[in-house]
């Protein structure tokens, strides 16, 4: 186990400069399509066009983006309803993200799953799952899954699951029964903490054991893990791909405590209490996104202000469509969808008082 | 047959592609249920695995004691040694983790059968298996589906108590999604338990430990029973029985003791339960004007007032007397033999309902 600090020392040759810089680029935009996707939704919420649960991602960007660009598009990537961040890192369209929300049948799960639920088949996102926890032994599954694959079907190959958790989630047991399994089975699952510090209201200290050094509970398990800045893409990107390059050659588990920070309340409906305005501030102090944007500006200097200006309208304009697409998409019919989806074989007599069919195909499929 | 997990990669609407279900006969055009070839009931639900995990690479058997101990009940018993661990895939007391592994297993591509040493078990696994494994389909909009076979012990045993005597057919076929059979023979629970590995939906398949050691005729042969065909088991005018799993064997008791008085009943096995063939039950009212339904599980919000609702609403007209039901009393599980004896639905509680039915 090393400590948080190893890889960033000054001066050190970093992993991460070692990319072409079109990466780093990328990585910045994706971060800032985040960004402004989320305060599309946070005023979409506001004005009622948007229901249910919402939680957005806004200050956590880097720890989707940075940890799945260490990863290869066929990895499977499941996580909790905290969910937009990755649906867009993992390459769904801000269209299909937030006509979900708005209950389109041109969102990703034709409006049947809402802000907790982004699923996305092509690009091997297996859900934004709402119970808490409740994705960690899928987590397990899913590399479970690809291993018997690659071990007994011999037709796939070494790859490897990231499944993302709250810290929340540390308490459920869901979480350490998944962990004891991927730790007895050897399944190559990282369980990655997004630690923010606060369980909607509980400050981590309030709600875990071993709060200051939460790689102990992997530890139990027999499971490698890291804790890792996450307000730094860079930092994940340098740490992370190592460390999951080793688990997918290994085909082990590991666990990452990723150190970010939620700028907003846990939901749209939280005021938010248990902080104060200027621990936000701090952390807003090392804002991901000001922070890479800085790197790229003014040390690499491998963008240039007109660019990163440039790169800012268009990703306004590409949410801009995005929500004027989920505005102007249909509604899903009642006639055709309510009873679709239900089973895959939906065979008579199921129900005394619903005929299941197929719907519309998934627009994703 | 060579397995590729090709919808994986090549996205498919899986409510359209990739899905092959058997061929499903008539009756009458089944295997004989009568012969030679006698086997116990754990055995034909060995062969049903065996066979299906031989024609499909995909499917593994994961649960407690299902491999080195060669099952808890031995259902599993041999197949260690002919699949290998890796398919033949032993678990800890861990109902939730393993439950909720199948999940991600089988939207991966996989195709799990989870084996419960008890369905009272599986209540701690109940946000994977009704949360996750019913809905996965809905909350994706269509692009996965979840089809595991969950398969274990339900309803009494032998004086286990409150805590391992559910019976979970009322609390779990109340959720959309699933499908649930529930056999009542060792013939039925091949035919019913080959059908639900194929099924692309996840079932729920409720065996009995009271049942296991059961011998009957099992044909050599192939063969799958279709989910929502009924079996009538016995035929007469004075009365429909309905009926699935255990409880099948106290109503053909009952049966014969009514029919010594001259009473001759319907004897219907649902056999699945979501579906439901209403369709052969409300056939039979039209003919008997009676219908008592047999369910061990309670009485409040279970089956049999799902079985007597629906014949109120499609055979009213024709029904002569009030539906009846006859369920395991409304207490928690006994321990003491006598008492669990009286809880359970038996035959004395059957013809004492069919009488009052048949006035």
């Amino acid at each position: 186990m090393t400590t948080m600090t190893t890889a960033s020392a000054k001066g050190a040759k970093r992993l991460s400069d070692s990319l072409p810089s079109e990466v780093l680029v990328g990585w910045l935009r994706d971060m800032m399509l985040i960004r402004e996707f989320e305060l599309r939704t946070m005023a979409a919420y506001q004005q009622a066009r948007i229901g249910g649960f919402c939680h957005v991602y806004i200050g956590q960007e880097a720890t989707a983006v940075g940890t799945i660009a260490c990863v290869e598009a066929g990895d499977p990537v499941v996580t909790a309803y905290r969910d937009h961040g990755h649906a867009l890192a993992r390459g769904m369209s801000a269209e299909a993200c937030m006509a979900e929300m708005f209950g389109k049948l041109t969102g990703c799960a034709k409006g049947k799953g809402g802000s907790m639920h982004m699923f996305d088949r092509p690009n091997h996102l297996y859900g934004g799952h709402g119970i808490v926890g409740a994705q960690t032994p899928m987590g397990a599954g899913l590399a479970f899954g690809h291993r018997y694959e690659w071990e007994v079907l011999k037709t796939g190959k070494k790859r490897l699951t990231l499944c993302y958790l709250g810290d929340g989630a540390l308490n459920q047991g869901a979480l350490h029964e998944a962990m004891n399994l991927a730790g007895l089975y050897s399944l190559p699952v990282i369980y990655i903490v997004e630690n923010n510090g606060y369980s909607m209201g509980t400050s981590i200290e309030r709600g875990t054991t071993m709060a200051h050094d939460l790689r102990a509970k992997a530890a139990a398990y027999g499971i490698d893990s890291i804790q890792i800045d996450g307000m730094d893409v860079r930092e994940i990107y340098d740490r992370f791909k190592p460390f999951a390059d080793d688990l997918r050659e290994r085909q082990r588990p590991g666990f990452v405590d990723l150190k970010t920070y939620r700028y907003q309340g846990h939901s749209m409906s939280d005021p938010q209490k248990y902080r104060t305005k200027e621990e936000v501030a701090k952390y807003q102090e090392r804002d991901s996104i000001n922070r890479l944007a800085h790197h790229l500006l003014n040390e690499k200097k491998t963008l240039s202000e007109r660019d990163w200006e440039r790169m800012q309208e268009e990703i306004k304009e590409q949410v801009r469509v995005a929500m004027k697409f989920a505005e102007e998409s249909p509604d899903p019919d009642p006639a055709t969808e309510l009873f679709a989806d239900v089973y895959v074989n939906p065979q008579p007599n199921l129900s005394p008082t619903a005929e299941y069919r197929h719907g519309v195909k998934n627009p994703l499929m | 047959m060579t397995t590729t997990l090709s919808t994986i990669d090549t996205p498919l609407h899986p409510a359209v592609d990739g899905v092959s279900l058997p061929e499903f006969l008539a009756e009458e055009d089944l295997p004989s249920r009568e012969g030679p070839r006698v086997i116990q009931f754990r055995e034909a639900l060995r062969e049903a695995m065996s066979e299906e995990m031989r024609r499909d690479k995909r499917i593994f058997l994961m649960g407690e004691e299902v491999a080195q101990y060669s099952g808890a009940y031995k259902v599993s018993q041999g197949m260690l040694e002919e699949f290998g661990e890796k398919r033949i895939v032993d678990s800890p007391i861990s109902e939730n983790g393993f439950a909720g592994l199948a999940v991600g297993a089988a939207m991966y591509g996989l195709r799990p059968i989870i084996e419960f040493m008890s369905w009272s078990f599986s209540l701690v696994a109940a946000d994977q298996i009704l949360n996750n494994v019913p809905k996965m389909l809905y909350m994706s909009g269509g692009q996965w589906g979840c089809p595991v076979v969950f398969r274990g012990n339900d309803g009494a045993g032998g004086q286990l108590g409150s805590t391992h005597s559910w019976c979970v057919e009322a609390l779990y076929s109340n959720v959309p999604g699933l499908k649930m059979a529930i056999p009542s023979c060792p013939y039925d629970a091949k035919g019913l338990l080959k059908t639900a590995i194929r099924d692309p939906d996840p079932v729920f398949f409720l065996e009995s430990e009271r049942m296991l050691g059961d011998k009957a005729h099992v044909p050599e042969e192939e063969y799958y029973i279709p989910f929502g065909r009924a079996a009538r088991l016995r035929e007469g005018d004075a009365c429909t029985i309905v009926s699935f799993g255990r409880p099948v064997n106290f109503c053909l008791e009952a049966w014969d003791e009514l029919a010594k008085e001259g009473i001759e009943c319907d004897v219907l096995d649902m056999r699945t339960i979501r579906p439901l063939d209403i369709g052969a039950v409300v056939r039979s009212v039209q003919k008997t004007g009676r219908v008592v339904v047999v369910d061990q599980s309670w009485p409040f919000g279970s089956v049999a007032s799902e079985v007597v609702t629906q014949v109120c609403e499609k055979a009213f007209d024709w029904l002569d007397h009030q539906p009846l039901r006859v369920n395991s009393d409304d207490v928690p599980a006994p321990y003491a033999k006598g008492l669990e004896q009286a809880f359970l639905p038996h035959k004395g509680k059957i013809v004492a309902a069919v009488k009052r039915a048949v006035g």
